[in-house]
């Protein structure tokens, strides 16, 4: 092998291990435009990145306020969860049982067309001001892209894969956990990733109109305190959540769809 | 298109009328499969009646090799998938080890045409094998075994732990036949089994199917659109006409029960076989038989 294809091999290889950080590549100009620019001439409404790093590590790593994150995180959790499970439930009897779907469905439309904001009222007057409200609301927001994409996922099943399952007489629990839902699982993933994002957005939203504590809840009293350093680390506590929430839900989808990228990937080859 | 071919086979042992070799078990068995006059239509959402299959009647008996044949758009697939028990008749029935068939037969497997969807792709080899095993009461142990004699009787060694998508094409289709044989049926039903495969595989899994009947002792009605394939496999080929369906011919194919690639697709006999069924195939549609 020549020298030059060596060479070239070496060029490849190099790329391929600068890759991932690539991406950085523009949050750390950012940051660091960010650092410099606001520590040039700090406002009150826009305090220097130093001063807000600073109250960050103060509030959210040394205590101060760390308490306030475990209301979001586990009502965040216990919402996303449920709206899973009933999201695939209902999208397997809703796909499998077209008749329960011809008579829901436009029920459920009407139900879907409610923004879930707009039921904060109602569901205070349900349950109040605790955890139960946030959670209700997050399933209500969120169960929707999981429902329909599991619909979707397990009425596009192949005939053949159809075919195969009823020529063997296959127990309906082995068709439905080992056939059905697997088959069907790239469209709950994608529906799932879209409601992660829901429920983050739906659980501090609730949290700042009816939450006595909660990020959200920390965020709202820290701007009416005018405690502006104060709701900018909130601000940046959100965005390493949020960022956490997604990497974790990339790996655990990686995992469950490996069959599935690896399939194309291997058909590109 | 509608030219008779006229030279050859024309009058070569037509039709079940010029008899059956004793070899043949037809006569004295029940069948194991007996579909009679069945027949099929879709109604379409306009409510327009699509006839697809009239009146077809046919029977298998155990151990037997029938290849079914026809110009493409007869409603073979759907015959098959009638036979499977995946979709009823319109009228007439069908009958499996003297049970009238109204969902897919136990004693039964299929194997498709279309390998890279019959295979569940985020299950290992062993665990498609082993998936129909589950409803036997068998123990995981069992199940093991099984999948792996069936893996190794089709020519595949220990793969059991990979993937169907990181398979050849015609190692796919092996693993789908380890399915269907480690299922243990009677009978084995398969759509237009090697469609998909290049012609050396085509060949190979040609040879393996029958090894596999011998072995096994298995009737086998295989769906095909290759005359040469029907004639070198079946001990009975039947000719489908077009649409709507039925059976146009059945010609009987006395070649003895070792076959080669070579030998037996040179004998002079092989070539009358398939000119007749060809001949059958192609003749225009209301044209009575020779």
């Amino acid at each position: 092998m020549s020298a030059e294809t060596l060479g070239v091999r070496r060029s490849i290889n190099a790329r391929r291990l600068l890759l991932p950080f690539v991406g950085l590549i523009i949050p750390v100009i950012g940051v660091t435009a960010w650092w410099i620019l606001s520590a040039q001439k700090p406002s009150f409404y826009f305090p220097s990145l130093a001063t807000i790093w600073d109250r960050f590590v103060h509030t959210w790593l040394l205590g101060g306020a760390t308490a306030e994150i475990w209301p979001t995180l586990s009502s965040l959790f216990l919402g996303y969860a449920a709206a899973t499970l009933v999201g695939i439930t209902l999208g397997v009897v809703f796909a499998l049982l077209p008749s329960v779907n011809r008579f829901f469905a436009p029920l459920l439309e009407f139900v879907r067309a409610v923004p879930g904001l707009a039921l904060i009222p109602l569901f205070v007057i349900a349950l109040g001001v605790g955890i139960e409200t946030k959670i209700g609301l997050v399933i209500f927001g969120a169960v929707w892209p999981i429902l329909l994409n599991t619909v979707d996922g397990i009425r596009s099943q192949d005939l053949t894969i159809r075919d195969t399952v009823f020529s063997y007489r296959l127990r309906f629990r082995d068709r439905l956990f080992r056939v059905v839902l697997p088959s069907a699982s790239p469209q709950i993933m994608a529906g799932m990733k879209v409601s992660l994002s829901i429920s983050v957005i739906v659980v501090i939203a609730t949290e700042m109109v009816v939450s006595i504590n909660g990020i959200g809840n920390f965020l709202l009293k820290a701007q009416a305190g005018f405690d502006l350093t104060g709701m900018w680390s909130g601000l940046i506590l959100m965005g390493i959540i949020g960022y956490l929430l997604n990497v974790i839900f990339e790996l655990v989808e990686r995992r469950v769809l490996r069959w599935h990228r690896a399939m194309y990937e291997g058909n590109r080859r | 298109m509608s030219d008779t071919l006229t030279s050859g086979g024309a009058n070569a042992g037509a039709g079940s009328s010029a008899g059956i070799s004793p070899s043949t078990p037809t006569l004295t068995a029940e069948p194991r499969m007996s579909v009679r006059s069945v027949s099929k239509s879709y109604t379409s959402d306009r409510g327009v009646v699509k006839r697809v299959l009239a009146s077809v009647s046919f029977n298998v008996a155990p151990e037997e090799f029938v290849a079914i044949v026809g110009p493409s758009g007869a409603g073979k697939t759907t015959l098959l998938r009638t036979i499977a028990g995946l979709m009823l008749p319109t009228s007439g029935e069908i009958f499996f080890d003297g049970d009238e068939v109204t969902g897919p037969p136990e004693r039964l497997a299929l194997v498709f045409q279309d390998y890279s969807r019959s295979l569940m792709p985020w299950m290992t080899i062993e665990k498609n094998v082993t998936l129909p095993l589950r409803r036997k009461k068998l123990s995981k142990d069992e199940q093991k075994r099984l999948a792996a004699e069936a893996l190794s009787a089709v020519g595949l060694g220990d793969i059991g732990s990979h993937y169907p998508w990181q398979l050849s094409g015609g190692m796919q289709q092996r693993v789908a036949i380890a399915r269907a044989i480690a299922y243990q049926p009677d009978a084995l039903l398969m759509d237009e089994p090697f469609a998909s495969v290049d012609a050396q595989t085509r060949s190979d899994l040609e040879d393996l199917i029958l090894a596999l009947k011998k072995q096994y002792g298995m009737t086998i009605v295989v769906v095909t659109h290759d005359i040469d394939e029907a004639v070198y496999m079946s001990d009975r080929v039947i000719v489908l006409s077009g649409s709507p369906t039925s059976v146009r011919q059945v010609v009987d194919v006395k070649l003895g029960g070792q076959r080669d690639q070579l030998v037996t697709k040179s004998l002079p006999e092989f070539v009358e076989l398939r000119n007749t069924v060809l001949t059958a195939v192609r003749r225009p549609v209301g044209e009575p038989s020779p």
